[in-house]
């Protein structure tokens, strides 16, 4: 029986940090200052060290630039992209709390039906805080949900759940396509409003998009690495999708779940298709050989902590996808250098080295 | 959607009437119903005549009928809901469309009465994509596409063989469920369609489905007979049964499931209470079948529905058969279930017994 909450949903306001990478300006905080105002911030500034971004006045907030990523991680920011939102994932790794919630900068609060404006936290909140379901789909979506339920058919015995490590919220307006649809499409917006959410079954793999995005740190934080991107690369626009792909068999295997759905925010900028195509190109065809990578992947069962996962998914990677292209060599380097940094900054006693150097608040 | 493609002649939608008077029913669905041949199975213990509206073309088949079609065999018996895989039997068509009596066409969120039958029909000739979920869900619907990162040897889909509808105020929960909550009610309009993910498992409700015939009607029927079974939803699970079994073998043929809209409205009926003390044996079933289905897998000579459906028999009997006289009686249907199917479609190629 699943048994919804009607309790209020708890703030968790010590418990979660928001990341946001950005390269221009954080004036996008303002129309959500009444739900982010209760959280600490970490912004992730990408580019020019030297230039100030204004963070909005009332905010809890830590700035990284590039400067505060190289002297914090030495030369293991190497693993750290730049020139590319990829980089925000160095925020994951030096927050302290429990849940992360990622937003982009051209995101803005979305309205439901009613006209009612989306608290997307809060939403993104009570998918974390319920079971997922990633064993058995249920046809009435989250049965954890108000007004839902499992239905007729749903072994009891599977009605517990499993944790949520990941909560995937989607966008209004400027959908999330790859540049060929939109140069195809260049007017299509999403205003359907689809008012689910569900658990991604186990043995399923999806493109996890890292607008809108929040997740369970302590469970799965190590394995939310966004790979390689960005200046120097020759590749973009894959962050979120490597990072998708990796978490995803790393939840399948430790029995955690991944929920999709809402909530919905208001995504204002479309970014220019002839740009994107140049960054997603390499990607479109490589994509051919990872998925059948991913979807075959099998991690051996000694592996029983996300970073022995991870280390493990970097091996096979350096293995089966160098022929691939010699960037998945390096991918795969930036990988393992991506949990030592992560397991150096997460051992007890080591706070005192990554004070940024911005203003913290 | 467009559907110039498809011809009004290529679909029939099947009935079960277990109830003598469907005026109410067939005029409330009339808008959407009329331009179709119906097959109406009348449940055996049904008795009498069964009151139906002008206007319909349709037939009515009734006990005689299927003794007829099926001869002598024991192991199926086409009772209550059941009722409606002779209906699937005899028809000729690529598409079949089959709600509960007990349903009404739905309304969206706007207040619009929803067409069912168009949406049901969309959905089964729009590809599926079993193989990576997208997550702006069918992206085959207007106004929604693949999503970045969606690979795109994966876009062209493959058939789609079921559409899985769902239910509003009454939803089908099972009696436990509904015992717990008895006022609640599912005013819950999720506007969407998606695919189930190849290799994941779902409870298949019969009281709003639609398939192609074509495809996989032999691997839908009725197998797993509870010795409690009775006339309401919630003392039945066949469909539940039936539904695993054509999951996996749509898995094994690489076509696809949808799930979503369209909506029917469901009304009130039976108390769920009553109804426990017979689904009690039916949910403790589930448990045992669920490792086997999650694990059963056909062999490559496999190839069409009919053969799928004798393998899982054979699975089922050795694997299940053993545990409880139930899985093996249910095997033996299946075999004997593909025997009457090859049977009346060999002989007859028109519609109609």
């Amino acid at each position: 029986m699943a048994t919804p909450s009607t309790k209020p949903t708890p703030l968790l306001k010590h418990e979660l940090d928001i990341v946001i990478p950005t390269i221009r300006n954080l004036d996008f905080l303002e129309m959500w200052r009444p739900f982010f105002e209760p959280y600490h911030l970490i912004i992730v500034q990408d580019g020019d060290p030297s230039k100030t971004i204004k963070v909005p006045d009332g905010f809890d907030y830590e700035l990284y630039n590039r400067n505060d990523i190289n002297r914090i991680l030495g030369p293991k920011a190497s693993c750290i992209s730049f020139k590319d939102s990829a980089c925000r994932c160095f925020g994951y790794m030096v927050s302290k709390k429990k849940y992360i919630f990622t937003i982009d900068d051209d995101c803005f609060v979305a309205k439901d039906p009613s006209g009612k404006e989306i608290n997307a936290l809060e939403q993104h909140i009570k998918n974390l805080l319920s079971p997922s379901t990633p064993l058995f789909f249920n046809t009435l979506y989250d049965p954890y949900r108000e007004g839902a339920d499992f239905v007729r058919g749903y072994p009891f015995s599977l009605r517990e759940g499993v944790h949520t490590a990941v909560s995937h919220g989607l966008w209004l307006n400027i959908p999330d396509y790859d540049a060929p649809t939109q140069l195809v499409k260049p007017r299509e917006r999403n205003t359907r409003y689809v008012d689910a959410v569900l658990t991604v079954p186990k043995g399923t793999l999806f493109p996890m998009c890292g607008m809108n995005l929040a997740f369970d740190r302590e469970l799965i934080g190590p394995a939310m690495y966004f790979g390689l991107m960005g200046d120097g690369q020759p590749i973009g626009r894959y962050d979120d999708m490597w990072a998708g792909w990796c978490m995803k068999v790393i939840c399948d295997h430790m029995g955690w779940g991944v929920k999709t759905g809402l909530p919905y925010i208001w995504h204002s900028k479309a970014s220019n298709p002839f740009v994107n195509l140049k960054k997603e190109y390499k990607g479109i065809y490589w994509q051919e050989e990872l998925i059948p990578f991913f979807q075959s992947c099998v991690l051996p069962k000694e592996c029983t902590t996300v970073q022995q996962c991870y280390l493990e998914l970097a091996k096979q990677v350096k293995a089966k996808l160098s022929k691939v292209d010699p960037y998945f060599d390096k991918l795969a380097e930036a990988m393992v250098t991506w949990i030592e940094a992560w397991d150096e900054l997460n051992s007890a006693g080591q706070n005192s080295e990554k004070k940024p150097n911005a203003a913290a608040k | 959607m467009a559907l110039e493609h498809i011809d009004d002649s290529e679909v029939d939608i099947v009935i079960v009437a277990l109830q003598s008077d469907l005026t109410s029913f067939l005029n409330a669905w009339r808008p959407l119903f009329s331009r179709f041949h119906l097959i109406i199975v009348q449940d055996p213990d049904l008795k009498g005549e069964l009151k139906i509206p002008q206007g319909f073309d349709h037939r009515v088949y009734t006990k005689s009928d299927i003794d007829q079609v099926i001869g002598p065999t024991t192991s199926i018996v086409f009772s209550g809901y059941s009722c409606r895989y002779f209906g699937y039997l005899v028809s000729r068509k690529k598409y079949i469309i089959s709600v509960d009596d007990d349903c009404l066409p739905a309304k969206d969120n706007d207040g619009n009465l929803t067409n069912a039958v168009s949406q049901h029909l969309a959905n089964l000739t729009t590809p599926a994509t079993p193989f990576f979920f997208n997550t702006l869900y069918d992206p085959f619907r207007e106004g929604a596409d693949f999503v970045r990162g969606y690979p795109f040897s994966l876009r062209s889909g493959v058939d789609c063989a079921l559409s899985c509808g769902l239910w509003l105020n009454l939803a089908d929960y099972d009696a436990p469920t509904q015992a717990l909550k008895p006022e609640h009610r599912n005013s819950h309009y999720v506007d969407a369609v998606m695919t189930v993910p190849a290799g994941t498992l779902m409870p298949i409700s019969g009281i709003n489905i639609a398939f192609n015939r074509a495809l996989v009607g032999p691997a839908l029927f009725p197998g797993l007979k509870l010795t409690g079974e009775g006339k309401l939803r919630w003392e039945t699970i066949e469909d539940i049964w039936c539904g695993m079994c054509v999951k996996v073998i749509c898995d094994h043929l690489s076509i696809g499931v949808k799930t979503g809209l369209p909506y029917v409205f469901r009304s009130d009926k039976g108390n769920p209470i009553e109804s426990l003390k017979k689904e009690w044996e039916g949910v403790k079933k589930m448990e045992e079948i669920i490792p086997f289905f999650q694990s059963v897998r056909l062999p490559r000579t496999a190839t069409t529905a009919e053969d799928c459906l004798l393998e899982m028999a054979k699975s089922v009997k050795d694997r299940l058969g053993g545990t409880d006289p139930l899985f093996a009686r249910a095997a033996e249907a299946m075999v004997e279930w593909v025997k009457i199917w090859k049977a009346a479609g060999a002989s007859h190629s028109t519609p109609g017994v």
